[in-house]
């Protein structure tokens, strides 16, 4: 009888740390995710990137490693561009787990134009519209675990876009 | 004062794409004005999108982006009548901040 306690005693306080560590872990997973979303969300503009002159420069500022060209990076836009001052471009990549997706413009005087951070979830695809200074080499830059690809275009600019 | 951001959110049901298009000079800083003077940069610089809580996708500007930006992208869920708050940040602290209804 006495035994039969005890053991009764004991497989319930067993139970009872199971209980307590499944909870611990519970809870340890849920502040763990939390922090990391508002990571992305309070990510800091990359006021350094925005102020190299050459596309290297820019790259290495924003990723801190350079691009190899991909032919799963697709851009569309213009071959010419009328007015350099509007110039849609779009892009979009099958690549998995994109991270983010980046403008260059090689020959404006400032190099990176737009970084976008693609959350889990969103689409690895994105369109805007961007300021040509003159005819100029466009890449895309998509981050995509961790790696970096590129795609890269000419477009001629009729009229230029930043004044002069 | 009218909102400096026009949002379009339409759901098919899976995913939820969403145009934007905001009115700002975007001002690079390199442009002359008539009278040879130098506009000084002003640019939106982190323009934000919320959908429940959660950032569905941030852009970092420069002063390479067009006057009166504009931007496309979607995202995967979204449901018809609920809220996507979209708000953006310039390089002189201004701020604007919209609530649009997915469609």
């Amino acid at each position: 009888m006495n035994i039969t306690t005890n053991e009764f005693f004991r497989t319930r306080r067993l139970v009872l740390k199971g209980a307590g560590v499944a909870a611990l872990i519970g809870l340890g997973v849920i502040p763990f995710d939390v922090p990391q979303a508002l990571a992305a969300a309070n990510d800091k503009y990359p006021e350094e990137a925005f102020k190299q002159k050459t596309e290297a420069d820019a790259i290495k500022a924003l990723y801190g490693k350079t691009a190899e060209p991909s032919d799963k990076v697709k851009m569309d836009a213009p071959e010419i561009a009328e007015n350099g001052a509007v110039v849609p471009i779009s892009a979009t990549t099958t690549l998995a787990d994109v991270t983010s997706i980046s403008f260059l413009v090689a020959e404006n005087p400032i190099s990176l134009i737009a970084s976008y951070k693609i959350p889990a979830g969103t689409l690895p695809s994105v369109a805007n519209r961007i300021k040509m200074a003159k005819t100029s080499n466009v890449t895309v830059i998509v981050e995509a675990g961790g790696k970096l690809y590129s795609a890269q275009k000419e477009i001629k600019v009729t009229v230029g876009g930043c004044g002069g | 004062m009218a909102s400096s951001i026009r949002v379009r959110a339409t759901s098919n049901g899976d995913t939820t794409e969403v145009q934007a298009l905001i009115q700002h000079p975007m001002d690079s800083g390199f442009v002359k004005d008539a009278k040879g003077e130098i506009i000084p940069p002003h640019f939106i610089q982190q323009l934000t999108f919320e959908y429940d809580g959660k950032p569905v996708f941030v852009a970092d500007w420069g002063g390479g982006v067009s006057k009166d930006p504009y931007v496309k992208f979607a995202f995967k869920g979204g449901k018809k009548g609920d809220d996507l708050k979209v708000s953006w940040v310039d390089n002189k602290g201004a701020t604007d901040t919209t609530t649009a209804k997915i469609q």
